[in-house]
Formats: structure tokens, C-alpha cells, sequence
């Protein structure tokens, strides 16, 4: 049975991992491989990545870090952040990234997503959308630019025509529940996962382990968490063993890291 | 040495960085005549779609060249695509020839809630040879992406079930094997079951 995947995000910023909430107080946090390979060991499933740098030495910066993963670590991981043009996203995952997220620029320039996704495969296209409700419409509307620009876009309007250009896995992210640490928006998860059949990737809100099992019932595919990892408030293996027991199909391995390698 | 095929069907950064990182000396290949002699295995990747995979394969020369090699008796691994084509046909794009070092053919999965089948899915072992990850378990999870599958033949050795479909993740011979999923994406278990495919096809 196909498992529910667990997946930690790190933000990356001028090729160094950094933590903080909402984006103020970063902190230094180490390299990103480093990072990665101890997540992976602890039973990450996936890995995702969004590089918050906004120097003109970005690119450069990029392909050092995503490289440096990529020697490291032996799960998929995706890779987002300002990615802009399907050179840009060829180029990620010509460095060993499985994946590469796509946002702001998707919502500038739809096409992008129907190009990356003919040149790289669906698999390889993720769709980044954080929403918000509009409480005066009474609907769920797309940000962007990092959540902090309103389109007016309707959400699972704009994930039905995501998945119709060609992306394989929408990454949804509830821009109200960020950093509250009080639960998924569940009705968002259902929405989103009632109305296309890619899989979707919950983030934003996770604070405690039932929080991760309702998400997972609201029909998440993945679950994304940043800050309860980092502060290892959540240990992923307890986890995992929490939904497992709760009867969630989970990869549960005894040593995710062990390459039994003969010396 | 294993030399690992380039014919421009997919990525093969992540296998190479595999192999080196469990120690086994490997090389890409493009071209049939740069294949040196030291080169005992012959690893042949893949993404994307069966029939222009087959078609390059065809064009480069590799198809004629590998069905020769096997014949030899030299070992071959082959991964997602690259075991696919290792069988005898597939009907993604009506029909395609493989190169029929196993018996079957590629169907798409049928009777499965999504598509592509992309995660991590339970293997399990029905070979009746010690499993590959021990004595203790016969199951273990390793990580897929594909539409496409080879039902469970005489050759199968491990077995992945998505929605209500049923079909080979391991196909085995003396001389060949199969994944179907990425052993290069799995964690630890894929490169301990990588190492062992390669240590089975050195003997």
C-alpha cells in the first residue's frame, strides 16, 4: 500500500539553512545537506527545500548547496523558491533534485507549468500555491510572493488549472494557519483533495502528532512541517510510529539511514 | 566496473552518486564502442516513455549490442524504465519492442486510485532465497514513479500492490535483474539492495 509521506522543509538562505518564524528572527541553522542527512536518517520520507535568497548570486549559491544534497542524500527532495524560467528549473534538477516548486512565477505565467512539466515530466513539477480565506467572500484565495501579495485568484480554481497544465503534486499551504501550531486548515485539505487527483502536500499549521493524523484523514497525501522538527518539539520516528498505530500506512523502518556497508 | 548507459532517457546523476557512495566503480557510457573492457555490469537507467526510450536505444545501437551482451550470459540491471525494457514489449504508445531478456509485457496500471504511482510502497519478497533486506522481514519500502507495470511473471521475485493492482518490482534472473522502483531514491534499504543487486550479478 502506498505510503503517507513525511516531509520536513528547510529554508535555505545564501546556500545556509536558516529558522525562524514567519519569516523574521532567522537564525543561522547549518549547512542544508547536513541538515537533510539527519532528517533522512531520523525517517524523512521527502525532503523539501525553498531558497529564500534574493541576491543576484542566488543561482550560484543554488547550485552549490542543491549539489552538496544531492551527494548526501538518498530520498527524493524538491527545490523551490523564485525558480522563474524552465532553464532555471532544468538546471535544479540537472544537480539531482527530484522536484522543483514552482509559485509566484507559475501565477505571473501560467505556461511555465505546462513547460516544465513537458520538459521534465509531471513527476517533477510541483505547484506551490499558499491560500487565505476571504472571509467577506467566503472563499479561499491564492497569495503570492511568499503569502504576503493577494491575486484575488480563487484557490481550487487555480489547482484545477495547475493540474490541467501538467503539475504532478500540489504543495498547499494555509497562510492563516502558518506558524499558529494549531492544526491544518482541514477544510482546505478536503477542498483541494476532493477537486483534482494529483497528490497534495499539507503544510502550515502542524503542532502537535494528532495534528498530522487529521490532515491525513482531510485527504493529505504528505505532510510538510518546518518548525515542530527544527525544535525537535516532534521526533519524525515517534511520529511515525503515532500514525502507524492509528492505522495511517506509513514507511516504518528500524534504521533509515543504514547502508549495511561491508567494509 | 559498471557502466551505466546514457541514451537520453532521464537522470543519471542520482545513480551515479548511488553507486560511488556504496563503493562500486562506476562510469557513464553514450556510445557502444567506449565500452572498455574493464566494464562487467551493464546498468540501464530510464525515465520517461517506453516507446522513444526503445526507439533511442534502437538509434544508438545499444538495443542490438545489449541483447547480444545478455545472450553472452554478461550481467545487466535495469531501473524503472530501464527494467521495463528489459521485458518484451509494452503497450505505452500502442506497442513497443523491448529487448525480451524477460517475458512480459508493460501494461498500465489499472484499477489504482491515481496516476502516476508516485511514493514510497511496500515490496514484498515471494522468492524462496533469503530476502535481499534479511532474514527477518520479508517486506521492506522503496520509492516509484511510473504508470506503466509487468504483472507478476515466472522471473518476479518481489511484489508491490497499488490500489487493486498487483504487479513485479523485482524481476530476477542468473545473469539480469529488474527494479521497478528507485533503489538510488530509497534511503538506506535502496542502497543496501543496490549494492546486493550488484553483488549478485559479480558472482
Amino acid at each position: 500500500m502506498l505510503t503517507k509521506r513525511i516531509i520536513p522543509c528547510l529554508d535555505v538562505k545564501n546556500g545556509r539553512t536558516v529558522k525562524g518564524i514567519n519569516f523574521k528572527g532567522l537564525k543561522d541553522a547549518g549547512e542544508p545537506a547536513e541538515l537533510a542527512l539527519t532528517y533522512m536518517n531520523e525517517g524523512a520520507d521527502e525532503i523539501v527545500f525553498l531558497d529564500i535568497s534574493a541576491s543576484n548570486e542566488r543561482r550560484k549559491t543554488m547550485a552549490q548547496w542543491v549539489e552538496k544534497v544531492a551527494q548526501r542524500i538518498f530520498i527524493p527532495f524538491t527545490v523551490g523558491g523564485g525558480i522563474s524560467s524552465v532553464e532555471e528549473a532544468k538546471f535544479i534538477i540537472s544537480l539531482g533534485a527530484d522536484k522543483i516548486s514552482l509559485n509566484t512565477s507559475a501565477v505571473r505565467e501560467p505556461n511555465l507549468i505546462k513547460e516544465c512539466s513537458q520538459l521534465l515530466g509531471s513527476q517533477a513539477v510541483v505547484l506551490a500555491v499558499d491560500v487565505a480565506f476571504n472571509g467577506k467572500k467566503g472563499r479561499y484565495e491564492v497569495f503570492v510572493n511568499g503569502g504576503t501579495t493577494p491575486t484575488g485568484l480563487e484557490a481550487i480554481s487555480w489547482i484545477k488549472r495547475g493540474v490541467s497544465l501538467g503539475c504532478g503534486e500540489i504543495l498547499l499551504t494555509s497562510i492563516d494557519k502558518d506558524g499558529t501550531k494549531d492544526g491544518y486548515d482541514l477544510r482546505l485539505i478536503a477542498e483541494a483533495s476532493n477537486s483534482v487527483n494529483v497528490p497534495i502536500i499539507a503544510s502550515g499549521g502542524a503542532g502537535k502528532k494528532e495534528d498530522f493524523l487529521e490532515a491525513i484523514k482531510a485527504g493529505a497525501d504528505g505532510v510538510l512541517a518546518a518548525s515542530v522538527f527544527h525544535y525537535d518539539q516532534i521526533k519524525i520516528k515517534d511520529l511515525k510510529k503515532y500514525l502507524k498505530s492509528e492505522g495511517t500506512p506509513i514507511r516504518e523502518e528500524e534504521c533509515y539511514g543504514c547502508t549495511n556497508r561491508k567494509n | 566496473m559498471i557502466a551505466i548507459i546514457n541514451y537520453g532517457a532521464g537522470n543519471i546523476g542520482n545513480i551515479l552518486r548511488a553507486l560511488k557512495f556504496i563503493g562500486k566503480e562506476a562510469l557513464v557510457v553514450e556510445k557502444t564502442f567506449d565500452l572498455s573492457h574493464k566494464v562487467e555490469i551493464i546498468l540501464l537507467p530510464g525515465v520517461g516513455s517506453f516507446a522513444p526510450a526503445s526507439e533511442k536505444l534502437k538509434k544508438t545501437g545499444w538495443f542490438d549490442f545489449l541483447k547480444d551482451w545478455e545472450e553472452k550470459g554478461k550481467p545487466i540491471l535495469g531501473i524503472c524504465l530501464g527494467m521495463q525494457l528489459l521485458c518484451e514489449s509494452s503497450t505505452e504508445g500502442n506497442y513497443s519492442e523491448g529487448l525480451g531478456i524477460f517475458e512480459g509485457t508493460i501494461k498500465k496500471l489499472v484499477n489504482v486510485p491515481k496516476l502516476p504511482h508516485i511514493g514510497w510502497n511496500e515490496v514484498k519478497w515471494i522468492s524462496n532465497f533469503t530476502s535481499p533486506w534479511g532474514e527477518s522481514s520479508k517486506e521492506a519500502y522503496f520509492y516509484f514513479v511510473h504508470s506503466y507495470a509487468l504483472e507478476v511473471t515466472n522471473n518476479t521475485t518481489g511484489i508491490t500492490t497499488y490500489g487493486e493492482s498487483l504487479f513485479s518490482a523485482i524481476i530476477q534472473k542468473p545473469n539480469a535483474i529488474g527494479f521497478q522502483f528507485h533503489p538510488e531514491r530509497s534511503g538506506g534499504k535502496g542502497l543496501s539492495l543496490l549494492r546486493w543487486a550488484i553483488e549478485e550479478l559479480e558472482e
